[in-house]
């Protein structure tokens, strides 16, 4: 007996053609898409760094120039300049950072972990002071700041930087708290850690991505604050936002020394930002459960 | 000394709802292999976690020793638990996992050492193992370490819930009496919440079914096995799970595909006091002797005195060293599944007959399920 063998048809090649040009097409037009709004994105930015580097008369051209001879002498002027801007803005954005994870680590854990009576009502608190514009809230704080002495002090900004960034620190720690699994807690209950080492030993190694993130976020809200800095201070505790903003005089627009300033403010909190990343992106992933 | 006691322990979730664990009373030996099993909702773990203090008690005392521990905080109460996840800690090496609850306890850094490497040891856990973090480690590992966690303390009460869960079937099988012989040899209290029959019948010195909140027999798995106490703990232990049937009463007995079983006279004294027209027949599968067609019959034991059922082959399910006939009875038409050795020669359609001796009939009471007359 012969035995027949029945043909196989190849797979490849049986879609139909109209599919696949579909689907081929829809893949390139989402990939152009993505381009366009990336590049969209990044323009204005990638304009700012070219201007930077142009001589002041260079930058004012319309249509504007893509071709000119670069110069460092704008951003020489800005490091002429912005010693005490820098210095006050670190100062405030590092301090009051750290205050804000000091703090908001135990408010978290009260919130969250072993929830105070009223935890919802706290936590709303919290939230709620975020909803009144600073703008309302200027006029106040003029006045506090002037009969406590404490206007143009970098203390007053720090106290008020924290007092920014708290609620939002709050709910990012607090939500990251909620994801360490409540057996890890229990078997650190039994194995005997009170309070206090079951936040050092246990929770905060688990949340310290979170704690990293969360500190970016307030990094980059502090040193990028520019209504309370503007209003509160002059000289003594002077930001680099104020820095920036006297670029922009009355007379003129100094497009190139505006540009310089703005890439030499961006890059601490890009920096940050860089660093952070990396450990923001070890990830979660834990060999505890499972 | 360190037995556990429950006193009437209870624990009520919601107002109105059904207690989670109702007046629980249960005594559990110095170093007793005490295992607590029951279906998803019955109570046991929330028993556990009582006896652990991670749950208040709303009723009753917790006693370890003869200590009243009922408000004593978990650290206090020297035990040690076992969690089903393993909850270890993920920043922490093995050997600062192991080590954590010594550390807070006070204990010096070469004694915690020390302790360490001899539960390591114990465990089968490689000393390279040890400066490892847990998600370097396999299911299997992680378990061990868990358990290492609960030895290095050398506490009073190990407490252990559902262990072996996560781990695949294989290990589990060896994990099992790996567990069993360590507690054999540190000779410590134990108890272990499983809802896993088979761990309970071969773990355990002696083993609690809870069901609904409610301790409803502990016992020796032997005895559980031989005489349980009421329907729900016949059908429990035991697998293949015996065959229950609600089967009229008759003259004498109670009717079954087509024949008349007969019941001892204690147990028709007991239905009819209770006004029972009916009750539930229990026969375990290996109680229904298959008899080939030549009548003789497959099986020993002496089969004397034993009765005849008829049936019609559903299913055979082999697997390999014996076999279960999954069987529809004639006349009633209930199902039951029969447990022979070896191959069958029978195939699904044919017509089968068993051999029922009375003595391995269980009776319970329809509504109640209570034995009758046990």
């Amino acid at each position: 007996m012969t035995a027949t063998a029945v043909p196989v048809r190849p797979l490849k090649g049986r879609e139909p053609r109209p599919q696949r040009f579909r689907e081929m097409s829809s893949q390139v037009g989402w990939g152009v898409l993505a381009w366009v709004v990336g590049i969209a994105f990044f323009l204005p930015v990638l304009w700012m760094v070219l201007t930077a580097f142009k001589p002041e008369s260079a930058a004012q051209t319309w249509p504007p120039k893509f071709t000119f001879s670069p110069t460092l002498a704008e951003f020489r002027l800005v490091f002429s300049g912005w010693g005490p801007f820098v210095t006050h803005s670190v100062i405030a954005t590092a301090v009051s950072t750290l205050l804000v994870l000091l703090l908001g680590v135990p408010a978290s854990y009260a919130l969250s972990v072993h929830p105070v009576k009223n935890w919802r009502d706290g936590l709303f608190f919290f939230i709620s002071t975020k909803m009144l514009p600073i703008v309302a809230a200027i006029g106040p704080l003029y006045v506090i700041a002037l009969k406590t002495h404490l206007l143009d002090s970098i203390w007053l900004l720090i106290i008020l930087y924290t007092a920014m960034n708290l609620p939002l620190a709050i709910w990012m720690i607090r939500s990251f708290m909620l994801e360490v699994p409540k057996e890890l807690l229990e078997a650190a209950r039994l194995d005997g850690a009170g309070r206090i080492r079951e936040i050092s030993g246990v929770i905060l190694p688990i949340i310290s991505p979170g704690l990293v993130s969360t500190a970016l976020i307030c990094v980059i809200f502090a040193w990028n604050e520019l209504f309370l800095a503007l209003n509160l201070t002059v000289t003594n505790a002077a930001t680099m936002p104020m820095f920036l903003i006297s670029s922009v005089p009355q007379e003129g627009l100094y497009l190139a020394h505006l540009s310089a300033a703005a890439v030499v403010a961006s890059i601490p909190v890009i920096l940050v930002g860089w660093i952070a990343q990396r450990s923001l992106v070890r990830g979660l992933s834990m060999g505890a459960i499972k | 000394m360190a037995q556990v006691k429950f006193v009437s322990a209870s624990r009520v979730y919601a107002k109105n709802a059904p207690p989670a664990v109702s007046a629980l009373d249960l005594d559990v030996k110095d170093g007793e292999f005490m295992v607590l099993v029951g279906p998803s909702g019955s109570g046991k773990t929330t028993a556990l976690r009582m006896l652990a203090g991670l749950e208040p008690l709303d009723g009753g005392r917790v006693e370890i020793g003869d200590r009243d521990v009922t408000f004593v905080p978990p650290k206090d109460r020297d035990i040690a638990m076992v969690f089903q996840n393993y909850a270890l800690y993920p920043q922490k090496t093995v050997a600062e996992n192991m080590g954590f609850a010594l550390k807070m306890a006070g204990v010096h850094k070469d004694e915690r050492a020390r302790r360490v490497r001899e539960a390591a040891r114990l465990l089968d856990l490689d000393d390279q193992l040890l400066n490892r973090k847990p998600k370097a480690l396999s299911g299997g590992q992680r378990q061990r370490v868990a358990m290492g966690r609960a030895i290095v303390r050398e506490p009073k009460v190990f407490l252990m819930d559902e262990p072996l869960s996560n781990l695949d079937a294989k290990l589990r099988v060896q994990t099992r009496s790996q567990i069993a012989e360590l507690q054999r040899r540190l000779e410590i209290t134990t108890v272990y919440v499983t809802h896993d029959q088979v761990e309970a019948m071969t773990m355990g010195h002696r083993v609690a079914v809870l069901a609904g909140g409610l301790l409803q027999q502990v016992d020796t798995p032997r005895h559980l096995y031989d005489n349980p106490v009421n329907q729900f703990v016949a059908g429990f232990i035991g697998s293949p799970a015996m065959n229950l049937q609600t089967v009229p009463l008759a003259e004498g007995g109670a009717r079954i595909a087509g024949t008349t079983l007969p019941l001892p006279p204690a147990v028709r004294t007991a239905a009819s006091r209770a006004d029972l027209k009916e009750l539930v027949l229990g026969i375990r599968p290996e109680h229904l002797h298959v008899a080939n067609g030549s009548g003789e019959l497959t099986g020993s034991g002496n089969l004397a005195g034993s009765r005849e059922l008829t049936g019609e082959v559903l299913l055979i399910e082999e697997l390999g060293a014996d076999a279960l006939l999954h069987v529809r009875l004639a006349e009633s038409g209930n199902l039951v599944v029969a447990r022979t050795e070896g191959r069958v020669s029978l195939s699904p359609g044919q017509k089968v007959t068993f051999r029922v001796r009375p003595e391995d009939v269980f009776a319970f009471h329809p509504v109640t399920g209570a034995r009758l007359a046990g």
